[in-house]
């Protein structure tokens, strides 16, 4: 009953983190068809950018509950800021190549950012535990959790369902979706389908961050730890099917559960979990669970 | 006469579209037969079902009296049966004559090598017969991404009588070709037909072509077949004058002038 | 109508010519040209694949996988026969490929490359936690032998320089051949356009996995002689990173001859030794930045390069 809740509730978190990295990744997916490999990269800019942030304020000692709203800030800006730059300075010449050359180009990118990483922030690690202490812990059927684990739930429902409003309530976001659907005609009736892809990446890149600095406070921030983070973004993307952001929620769903019960149970086979998973859907599904194929008419 | 093709109440939907119902045809060794009918009365989708690219919801196709409903594209080749695409379906990035040594290579009852070139002398030299047979083989080293849309279709038409087929299915070979041409390229396509003995079904939007080169002609209109017989009789059809050609006559307009790039 | 290709006589010569001058290399150059020589066969592998339009994310699962079966062959079973070895790899990775091939000659383009990169992050997963490996550290190989001589270990790594070079030898020598057969030709033949493929009666599916199972075959044989130079072997052979790599060196070379990707991959340990020593903290900087070069002003690799000059040459 202890373990059934321990990983119930280990799955959970673990899905609403994988969910938030997930999100920026298949969004850019789906609107500019570029499967980022520095969304991990991305990632670890807000990470390093939240710690370095976190550490500045409670320094100075401000008020404490404030740090919140300024170490999200500074990873959300971050994110942007560096999705602006690649956008704006690469993709932009790169635009119409084949899929799985974009791929390699952010392979690219993601090589020059680790190496930007250590250039600003060295090699040290970076410990922001305050705002994860902040919180305090909660005793829960006598097992005791860190409060800030539900933060980040929080945070992944409040992302989730702002995407999604976003998505289906606003003309821009309808917009998107027109452009996720058919970039030809929408192109055709005139949307301006550039700067849909310089907001969608630019908003991706600072969910990635979002996501980094998110969890700061819950890990020691070293070099690398986007590069892990990325490939387990694409798995989860890859099992809800490129592009779907709500496939990216069942996918992180799955891929959190899954791990949550064999780190508890077996924990040799974590990895081999979370890939297994993803080539098990794949088997099933070749496009993702939430992407139909279309037959080509001849 | 023998037949070599017979399909017997093949059936396509698409979801609540019924792009085919009830088709029975029956097509006759070394025959000629053009199919008309305008856009969306299912002929690729007839095509598509004999050649095994889309599965028929229900019916069945025979060839030679063997039940072949079912088969994929490749076992329908390996039993005889080629086809030509309304839009060309070629290798882009490689030159004519490639496209026509891997056509050759491939229809042929030996395995793919891995060692032996496929270019010798002997191969290139098939290859460019097969090239003169529809007069293409002075684009033999040019890559068919620049070709113009008339040689694509012989080429198109070449490759896939390659395998020296008992029953060749043309999808609208003179579509995207200019009016001027269209005679020049069915008079190439129709000799070669001849010269190789097989039967054919082409799809043609001009009365007068088909009515220059088919022998009996095949009406469909929303799926079904409205009339079956030979060509004079079958144009003067009541319905098929009504639904046909009354409107193919002013709108000669090929159907997908799409570029043959994907 | 032929143009005479004189590739087979030159791969001769470029034998010959590596093998003597294997005996004055220094060291360290020797040690980089096999490296070279071994990741090049994994790229050979690849570049077959991506001649047929398809990029493996994961080749690092067999590149490891060849690595592995070097380590565990010396260290757990006693056999250290450098060839025979190399075969055993070859065999074990060509059956694993016959597995995974099944599924995997169904898919395409960017879902082809995912599901490789997973299978090889399966493994990396299991290796790190089998503390019976090594887990991360992984572990030192047995020093191989030939044909039951030991070498002492200031003849080893010419033995098995002299090993690599006559591996990449036969390998470049029968994929040159490879490219210009019909099976060569297939591979384009499903990147331009499969229903053609399919209708010419050929099954894509089949030249897929075909191409595939001999990528991992070659990737293999790429790990072992790297295991056998490096003397040692962890997992992140198979880690995502190492197989990018390999991505990253095919598109250097370019597909267009199989000679492109020996080339890319000796440019490639070049620029990384000299940007690892030149600048410890931006090496991988450096690489990225020739890396998106590449693809921005050179989109068919180093190869094209040559290949202009050639023709270029050939009119004056
Ligand atoms: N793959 C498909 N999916 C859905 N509908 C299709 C498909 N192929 C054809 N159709 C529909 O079937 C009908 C017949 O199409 P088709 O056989 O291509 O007509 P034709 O070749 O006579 O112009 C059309 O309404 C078309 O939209
Ligand atoms: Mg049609």
């Amino acid at each position: 009953m202890d373990t059934l809740l321990v990983i119930l509730i280990d799955g959970i978190v673990y899905s609403s983190w994988l969910f938030i990295v997930a999100a920026g990744l298949t969004l850019v997916y789906g609107v500019m068809k570029i499967l980022n490999m520095a969304h991990g990269s991305l990632y670890a800019i807000g990470a390093y950018s939240a710690a370095s942030m976190v550490g500045w304020y409670f320094t100075n000692g401000y008020v404490p509950w404030a740090s919140y709203l300024v170490f999200l800030a500074a990873a959300i800006l971050a994110g942007a800021f560096a999705g602006l730059l690649i956008e704006r300075g690469l993709l932009r010449v790169m635009y119409g190549r084949d899929e799985v050359v974009m791929i390699l180009v952010t392979y690219g990118v993601l090589l020059i950012l680790e190496d930007v990483i250590k250039l600003l922030w060295g090699v040290e690690a970076y410990f922001a535990y305050q705002p994860y202490s902040l919180v305090g812990r909660t005793k829960l059927l006598g097992i005791t959790f860190a409060n800030y684990d539900f933060v980040l739930i929080a945070a992944a429902v409040v992302i989730g369902a702002m995407l999604w409003a976003g998505l289906n309530r606003t003309i821009q976001g309808k917009l998107l979706r027109a452009v996720i659907h058919d970039r030809d005609i929408s192109m055709a009736m005139g949307i301006n389908v550039k700067r849909t892809f310089f907001v969608t990446f630019v908003l991706g890149s600072a969910l990635g961050a979002l996501a980094g600095g998110l969890t700061a406070p819950a890990l020691s921030v070293v070099p690398g730890i986007g590069i892990e983070v990325g490939i387990l973004a694409f798995a989860v993307v890859v099992i809800g099917g490129l592009g779907s952001v709500g496939g990216a929620a069942v996918g992180a769903l799955m891929v959190g559960i899954a791990r949550a019960i064999a780190v508890h149970t077996y924990p040799q086979v974590e990895l081999f979990v979370i890939y297994g998973v993803m080539a098990m859907v794949l088997v099933v599904r070749p496009q993702g669970l939430f992407v139909s194929t279309v037959a080509r008419k001849i | 006469m023998s037949s070599i093709l017979e399909t017997k109440g093949l059936t396509k939907s698409f979801g609540a579209i019924t792009a085919a119902a009830n088709i029975n045809v029956t097509i006759n060794e070394k025959e000629i037969v053009g199919v008309i009918g305008s856009n969306g009365a299912g002929k690729t989708t007839f095509i598509n079902m004999v050649t095994g690219y889309l599965k028929p919801t229900g019916g069945s196709i025979l060839f030679r009296g063997r039940d072949i409903t079912g088969f994929s594209p490749r076992q329908v080749t390996r039993t005889g049966i080629c086809r030509s695409f309304q839009v060309a379906q070629l290798f882009p990035e490689l030159t004519t004559l490639e496209n026509m040594l891997v056509a050759h290579a491939m229809l042929s009852k030996k395995r793919l090598g891995m060692q032996a070139p496929m270019k010798s002398q002997t191969n290139i030299d098939t290859a460019m017969a097969a090239l003169s047979g529809y007069e293409i083989e002075s684009y033999a080293d040019a890559p068919v991404a620049t070709l113009p849309q008339g040689i694509r279709k012989l080429l198109d038409i070449a490759m896939a009588m390659a395998s020296g087929p008992d029953l060749l299915l043309l999808d609208e070979p003179t579509s995207g070709v200019a009016i001027e041409e269209k005679f020049g390229l069915m008079d190439t396509v129709m000799e070669a037909v001849k010269r190789s003995g097989a039967a054919s079904l082409f799809v043609e939007h001009d009365m007068e072509i088909v009515s220059r080169y088919a022998t009996r002609v095949i009406a469909f209109y929303d799926g079904h077949i409205i009339a079956d017989g030979p060509t004079e009789e079958a144009l003067n059809n009541p319905e098929v004058r009504e639904y046909i050609v009354g409107s193919e006559l002013h709108l000669q307009k090929p159907e997908d002038d799409q570029n043959a790039e994907n | 109508m032929l143009k005479t290709d004189n590739t087979s006589r030159n791969l001769c010569i470029a034998f010959v010519l590596l093998l003597l001058v294997g005996l004055i290399l220094p060291n360290w150059l020797a040690f980089l040209t096999t490296i070279a020589l071994a990741k090049a066969m994994v790229v050979v592998g690849l570049v077959m694949l991506m001649r047929a339009g398809l990029v493996s994310f994961g080749q690092g699962l067999y590149y490891c996988l060849g690595g592995y079966t070097v380590g565990i062959a010396g260290q757990h079973l006693g056999i250290t026969d450098a060839v025979g070895i190399l075969f055993v790899s070859a065999f074990i990775a060509g059956c694993l490929a016959a597995l995974l091939g099944l599924l995997l000659c169904r898919y395409r383009e960017i879902f082809f490359a995912m599901l490789t990169l997973a299978f090889s992050m399966i493994l990396y997963g299991v290796l790190v936690k089998t503390s019976e490996l090594g887990s991360t550290d992984g572990f030192n190989v047995a020093k191989v032998t030939l044909l039951g001589w030991q070498p002492s270990p200031g003849q080893l790594s010419l033995v098995v320089y002299s090993l690599a070079c006559l591996v990449a030898f036969l390998t470049a020598f029968f994929m040159h051949r490879y490219y210009q057969s019909g099976m060569g030709f297939a591979g384009e033949a499903v990147r331009e356009n499969e229903i053609r493929v399919e209708y010419l009666g050929v099954s894509p599916q089949r030249v897929v996995f075909i191409k595939y199972v001999l990528a991992a075959m070659l990737a293999a044989v790429g790990g072992s002689i790297t295991a056998m130079i490096a003397g040692h072997v962890d997992p992140e052979m198979a880690y995502w990173t190492t197989s990018g790599e390999f991505v990253f060196v095919a598109l250097l070379g370019g597909t267009g001859h199989v000679v492109a990707a020996f080339i890319g991959a000796f440019l490639f340990e070049v620029i990384r030794t000299i940007a690892f020593d030149l600048a410890p903290y931006t090496w991988q900087m450096i690489l990225g930045t020739t890396l998106l070069l590449v693809i921005f002003f050179l989109p068919k690799g180093l190869w094209s390069l040559l290949k202009a000059k050639k023709v270029g040459g050939n009119n004056v």
